[in-house]
Parts: C-alpha cells; sequence; structure tokens
C-alpha cells in the first residue's frame, strides 16, 4: 500500500469506524431493551426515505448546522463559546420584537430582522471575550453565567414585558410577541426542491434560513483559510505563543472571534421565527449545547458540521417513527446520538496517532537514506 | 479531508434524493374516520411522558377508560426533550389514526398547523382553548381542532379554602412552578388565594415560582420543590399548595421532612389525586389535592369522535360539570367538607367569581 492509498484509507477509516462502532453498540442496547435492531433501524431509514421527512430532517438540521457553526469559531480560537444557548435565545427574542414592530418592505424588514439578531447575539458573546481580555475571566465560566442571566433573567423578563394580547391570558391561547408581519417572513423553498423531486405534500415547509445556513457555511470555509484574519485565527488557536511572535494580537483574536461567534449564534433561532412569526413562551431550547457536539462531530469544518447536523437531525426526527411503530424507545435516538460523538472523537484520535507514526517513520526512513 | 467529506455528504444526499423519488408516498393516505369498526387514537404526551404521576399519567387513564368502554385502540408517543418534533408527532399521529390527543398547551400552535393540513382527522388539545384570537371574536382554529378550558381557579379556589380551614399559624404557602406561561399557572395561585382569604381575610400566604418562561424546568424540578417548600414550612407555613407537576414530588418530601423534625405541616397536590399516586412514605402529608379532570377531558374526546358529535372550539370543565374539584383521599379534610361543599355551591350558583388573576 503506497502513501497515498494509506492516507485515503485513514480519512475514510475514522468516520467509518466511528458509525460503526455507534451501530454496534446502539444495536447491543437496543438487544437489552427488547427491541430488534434490526426493525428499529429499517423503520428509520424507511421514514428517512420519504421526501417529507428529508424536508423535517433539513429543517432540524439547519438550526444545528448554525449552532455548530458558531461554536466551531470558537474551538478554532481555542475558545470554548459555551453561551451560543442564552445568545441564541436572546438575539432570537430582541429580533422577533423589532421584526413585530416595523413594517418595511420585504427585502430590508428580513434584513433588519436578521442584522438585529446578529448584532445582539455577537454583542452578547462579545461580553464574555471582552471579559477575558480586560479581567482574565475564563470564557467558560462567564458564557455559562451569561446564559443563566440571559434565559431565567433578561429573556423571562422580556417575554413579560413584551407579551402581545393581554386578554390571551386569562383563557388560555398562544403566547408570545407581536407576530411579524408578512414581509419580514422568508417564504418557504419548497420549489426549488420540487425541482429535483416530486411535489411536497402540504404543511412540510423547507426552511429558506437553509439557505443562509448555506451561506455562512461557505463565509466560514472562505474566512478561516482564504483571509488574512483566518490565518491569524488558527495560529491563534493552534499556537498562541507562536502567533504573538508572529505579531498577532491575542486579544483582539479573542474578541473578534467571540463577536463571530455569538453574531452565528443568533441566527440559530431564526429557522423557528421564520416559521412562527413570533417569539413563543416555549421556543425551541437546547440547540446551543447541541451545537457542541455537532461541530465536536464535524471537527470544526465546514462540512463536517452539515453532516453531524444532518446525523443528528435524522436521529432526532427518528424517535417519532419508533414511537409510533414501537420498534423501540425514543431514548435509542439519545444513547446513539452520544456513542456517535464518543466513537467519532475516539476514532479521531486513534488516526491521528496512527498518521503521527506513519510520518515519524518516513522521516526516519527518509533520514535513514540520507545518512548512506 | 475536507474534499473527502464533501464527496460523502453529496453522495449521501443524492442517495436519499433519490430514494426519495422513487419511494412510495404512502403517508397520503389517511386512515380516515369511521372507515373501519373502530377507532384508533394517537395520545402525543407533553415532555416527560407517562409517568409524571400527574398531568400526563391522567391522560393515560382517560384512554384507558375509552379502551375498555368503547372499544377504541390507542397509540402512544412522547416529544423530544426539547420539544422540536412536536409537528412531526402529531403529523405522525395524524397518518395513522383517526383522533389525535396532544396534552398540553404547548402543542397549540402546532396542533393549528398540522389540523388546517389534515382536515380528516380530528384534534384535541389538552390545556388550551384551541381559539385563534387574532380573530375578533376569536374562532376555533378548525372544526376538527376541539380544546378544553380548566377552570383551574374554582378548583384551586376550594384547596385555598381548605389550606385556610386547616391552617393553624394563620400563614400558607404557595410553589407555582413556571411563571408567565400566558398566566396559566397564575390562574392557581389566584383561586387559591382567593379561597384561602374568603375564609381568613387575615391570612398571610407566600407564593414563589420555580421558574419564568421560556424556562419550563421548574414542572420538574424536585429538589427546588423541596428546598421552596423547606424554607416555606421554616417560615411558619403549615400548608402548602403546588401546581408545579413534578416538581411537587419534592414538595412532599419536604412536608414530611419538616413533620418529623418540627411541627405538623400539610402539602397539597395537583391535578391527579396525588394522595393516591405519590410516594406513600409522603401519603399521609396531603391534606387534598386539587383535581383537574385530564382523563375525563381525554374520555370525552374520544367518545364524541365515536359518536360521531366532534366539533371545533373549546369545552369548558368547571366545578359545575366536576370538571375541577378537590380530593378527599385519606380523609383527612372528613370534617371541613360541608364547609367546602357550601363554597362550590356558591361558585357554581355564580355566588362567588374565582378571579383568574392573582390580587
Amino acid at each position: 500500500m503506497n502513501g497515498t492509498t494509506r492516507r485515503v484509507v485513514l480519512a475514510v477509516a475514522a468516520p467509518v469506524a466511528a458509525l460503526a462502532f455507534a451501530i454496534g453498540l446502539s444495536s447491543i442496547v437496543l438487544l437489552i431493551s427488547g427491541s430488534n435492531p434490526l426493525d428499529a433501524y429499517g423503520d428509520m431509514l424507511k421514514h428517512a426515505s420519504k421526501l417529507e421527512t428529508q424536508v423535517d430532517i433539513l429543517n432540524r438540521a439547519t438550526p444545528l448546522y448554525l449552532s455548530g457553526v458558531a461554536a466551531a469559531i470558537g474551538f478554532r480560537m481555542n475558545l470554548f463559546n459555551i453561551g451560543v444557548e442564552g445568545q441564541y435565545l436572546f438575539a432570537f427574542i430582541v429580533a422577533a420584537y423589532v421584526g413585530g414592530q416595523v413594517s418595511l418592505p420585504a427585502a430590508l424588514h428580513v434584513t433588519v430582522i436578521i442584522s438585529v439578531a446578529m448584532i445582539v447575539g455577537g454583542a452578547y458573546s462579545g461580553l464574555a471575550g471582552a471579559l477575558k481580555v480586560t479581567r482574565g475571566v475564563n470564557e467558560v465560566i462567564s458564557t455559562i453565567m451569561l446564559n443563566a442571566i440571559a434565559i431565567s433573567g433578561i429573556v423571562a423578563w422580556l417575554i413579560t414585558e413584551w407579551q402581545a394580547g393581554g386578554e390571551i391570558s386569562a383563557t388560555g391561547g398562544r403566547v408570545g410577541t407581536e407576530p411579524i408581519a408578512g414581509s419580514g417572513l422568508l417564504p418557504d423553498i419548497n420549489s426549488w426542491l420540487e425541482l429535483v423531486t416530486r411535489d411536497i405534500r402540504q404543511g412540510k415547509e423547507l426552511t429558506a434560513v437553509l439557505l443562509v445556513a448555506v451561506a455562512v457555511g461557505l463565509l466560514y470555509h472562505v474566512l478561516l483559510n482564504r483571509t488574512v484574519f483566518g490565518f491569524d485565527l488558527r495560529a491563534s488557536g493552534m499556537n498562541p505563543t507562536a502567533a504573538r511572535a508572529g505579531g498577532i494580537s491575542p486579544k483582539r483574536m479573542i474578541v473578534a472571534s467571540m463577536v463571530l461567534s455569538g453574531a452565528v449564534a443568533g441566527l440559530v433561532g431564526l429557522p423557528e421565527l421564520m416559521d412562527t412569526g413570533f417569539f413563543p413562551s416555549n421556543p425551541i431550547k437546547g440547540l446551543g449545547f447541541a451545537g457542541i457536539a455537532v461541530a465536536l462531530l464535524g471537527r470544526n469544518h465546514p462540512a463536517g458540521i452539515a453532516l453531524g447536523a444532518l446525523i443528528f437531525a435524522f436521529l432526532d426526527i427518528s424517535s417519532g417513527i419508533l414511537q409510533v411503530t414501537g420498534a423501540a424507545s425514543r431514548e435509542i435516538v439519545q444513547i446513539m446520538q452520544g456513542v456517535i460523538i464518543l466513537a467519532a472523537v475516539v476514532a479521531y484520535e486513534v488516526v491521528r496517532r496512527i498518521r503521527e507514526r506513519d510520518e515519524a517513520a518516513s522521516a526516519a526512513a527518509a533520514l535513514a537514506v540520507g545518512a548512506t | 479531508m475536507r474534499k473527502r467529506l464533501l464527496l460523502l455528504l453529496s453522495l449521501l444526499m443524492s442517495f436519499s434524493l433519490i430514494a426519495a423519488a422513487c419511494g412510495n408516498d404512502d403517508s397520503t393516505t389517511d386512515a380516515g374516520a369511521g372507515d373501519g369498526d373502530s377507532i384508533t387514537v394517537s395520545l402525543i404526551y407533553d415532555i416527560g411522558g407517562r409517568g409524571d404521576q400527574s398531568f400526563n399519567d391522567s391522560a393515560y387513564a382517560g384512554a384507558l377508560r375509552a379502551e375498555e368502554e368503547l372499544g377504541i385502540t390507542f397509540t402512544e408517543a412522547s416529544p423530544n426533550d426539547d420539544g422540536s418534533n412536536r409537528a412531526e408527532l402529531l403529523q405522525l399521529g395524524a397518518d395513522a389514526s383517526d383522533l389525535v390527543v396532544a396534552v398540553g398547551f404547548l402543542f397549540e400552535g402546532d396542533v393549528a398547523a398540522v389540523g388546517a393540513e389534515n382536515p380528516d382527522t380530528s384534534f384535541g388539545v389538552i390545556d388550551s382553548v384551541m381559539l385563534d384570537f387574532s380573530q375578533d371574536p376569536p374562532v376555533p382554529y378548525g372544526e376538527n381542532i376541539a380544546g378544553t378550558g380548566f377552570r383551574e381557579e374554582q378548583g384551586s379556589f376550594l384547596v385555598g379554602a381548605a389550606a385556610a380551614l386547616k391552617s393553624e399559624s394563620g400563614k400558607i404557602g404557595f410553589i407555582g412552578g413556571v411563571s408567565g406561561v400566558g398566566g396559566l399557572i397564575e390562574r392557581f395561585e389566584a383561586g387559591y388565594i382567593a379561597g384561602a382569604k374568603a375564609v381568613n381575610p387575615d391570612i398571610e400566604i407566600l407564593s414563589e415560582y420555580v421558574t419564568a418562561a421560556p424556562d419550563f424546568d421548574g414542572f420538574n424540578a424536585p429538589d427546588r420543590g423541596k428546598e421552596i417548600g423547606l424554607a416555606m414550612y421554616e417560615d411558619g407555613a403549615d400548608v402548602v399548595y403546588h401546581a408545579a407537576g413534578g416538581t411537587g414530588a419534592g414538595l412532599f418530601e419536604a412536608a414530611k421532612d419538616h413533620s418529623d423534625m418540627a411541627n405538623r405541616v400539610w402539602a397539597i397536590g395537583v391535578d391527579s389525586d396525588q394522595y393516591l399516586t405519590a410516594d406513600p412514605a409522603v401519603q399521609e402529608f396531603i391534606l387534598t389535592s386539587m383535581l383537574k379532570r385530564v382523563d375525563v377531558a381525554v374520555y370525552t374526546f374520544i367518545k364524541a369522535v365515536v359518536d360521531g358529535t366532534f366539533t371545533g372550539g373549546p369545552t369548558t370543565y368547571d366545578l359545575a360539570i366536576d370538571g375541577v374539584g378537590y380530593s378527599t383521599s385519606g380523609g383527612f379534610i372528613d370534617d371541613i367538607v360541608p364547609q367546602l361543599e357550601e363554597f362550590k355551591a356558591q361558585i357554581i350558583a355564580g355566588d362567588i367569581v374565582v378571579p383568574t388573576v392573582p390580587e
């Protein structure tokens, strides 16, 4: 086996081994819990082969992807932004409120909503960056605290403050901010998908935020690999001392990457906002934490995160069909998600070590050849 | 590495698209009401699912009764922990059954949307009136979408009166699960306070909420329930009522612990008759429970579909039809039942109007 083939095999081996391990372990869990793994996997795949389910999966993967990219921007800089959760909920409610207050032409209205979400997310995340560079507060601690302040403090207060329709409360009914007018909501992009597939059944709408997510992924890729800032970011993340010696200001990089991370985090609530049109009292939560797992699974790589988001979305969506067919309990989905992350981390580490050993061996061989 | 991932991704995507294009769209064939002998029902719980000894279990009891008495069949499902797949579950339910019963107000928006797309399936939602308030006057979301309106403030009034009648210290407590959810839990508080004050205008009432929306952990935080309960008992309250779902288990423990160490105190349960559902060790500390007959509501939805009388809009469950009430298990309030029944009669007659917003 020559060097190139070996490298290719190694690169493919990690994800494949991780997946195989995850399926194996999940099968054991399924067997122990008295379910037939083949039935369960069969139901999941059959369900996922339906176009409508794929729309569901893409809709679920979109916020997961945005959250994953937000976390990855921090990771690349060796910053652990756990605050995506608080950042997106805070950005979500402010963007919903502002969007519900203004009346603008469609393109401008949407732009305002997206901008507000990014600014609020970026500013709130930047707070953690500022605390780190001015006061040396670890961003893990500060973002956890800022999560609590945002969710249980600011957002909880804003919900009651900005609640639309006072008389609704006495009789029940949907509670949330003032609904955004149609001009502020992106239409679904079913027609785009229908170009390559059959018609999507009524009621399933593919979110247009998917396009925003793709754009964010491309920008993330370009920024990281084709710009000076991206080089500085990667350099600071890989070796802060060397980067500083190279004239890169660590403080500037910390604040900038936290703000960027938060700005992307601000977009995480967008799919739900564009769907419901307002901030409900029960928004989908936990996307910020799921994003950390997705980024981990995707190795902080734009395409890898997409794959991670799709896998997670597929598993999340599968929980429903497993319950309906009775093939397995829904908890198996969470177990599989956990096992996949664990397997991926271990597999990548093993491959990294094999690579290092290979490199050391080939270097030694080259030296030996040179010596004679 | 990057290119290979991209390749893998695109391969995966194209495979799935091909599969979608080829796959049979068997999901569009709806079961449709009344095309078989047996009515099928999908029961979709709120986060947490069956086993909460309270809200969801009560819904299950109603479906079970319908299975025995009406010969229906039903399936159960619970959403993911973040509630992200509610709409998906509703659609799966609509594909497979004649009636979808969604347990909890959190389903409101999704049922409105999914219900509109599946006009041949009936939808019933517990704890939401399912009226579109953007219209004036509000109208039902659809003829196939029914809701329930529980008058929790009326039931809470009676347990509030019971608390005041049983309190020796003149100080009682209230623990709410989550505040700011459209005033839902505040209704329990308002009725409780009004009932207590009707007995003893000078009574002191401690009131605390575990969390505020959008943080819904307050409905399932027994540790916090115990903490708050102990603090209230130590502060001199001798009866504490909770409207906090699974958090209540902590309050019951607090009542036991405080009674073991200091003076005898009481807790009041909610939704189900918690004397029967709670841990036997804490049974003797549960004075009464505010009953919210979710089981009756679920059974009524199913019966309406079986009888072919299902219509859209809300049904009110109040004291008059025993949609709410109080429990007497344990016999701790036998001596004050006459007084409570008198209050009940006055509320039904309209002589007492129970407030829905805490004073």
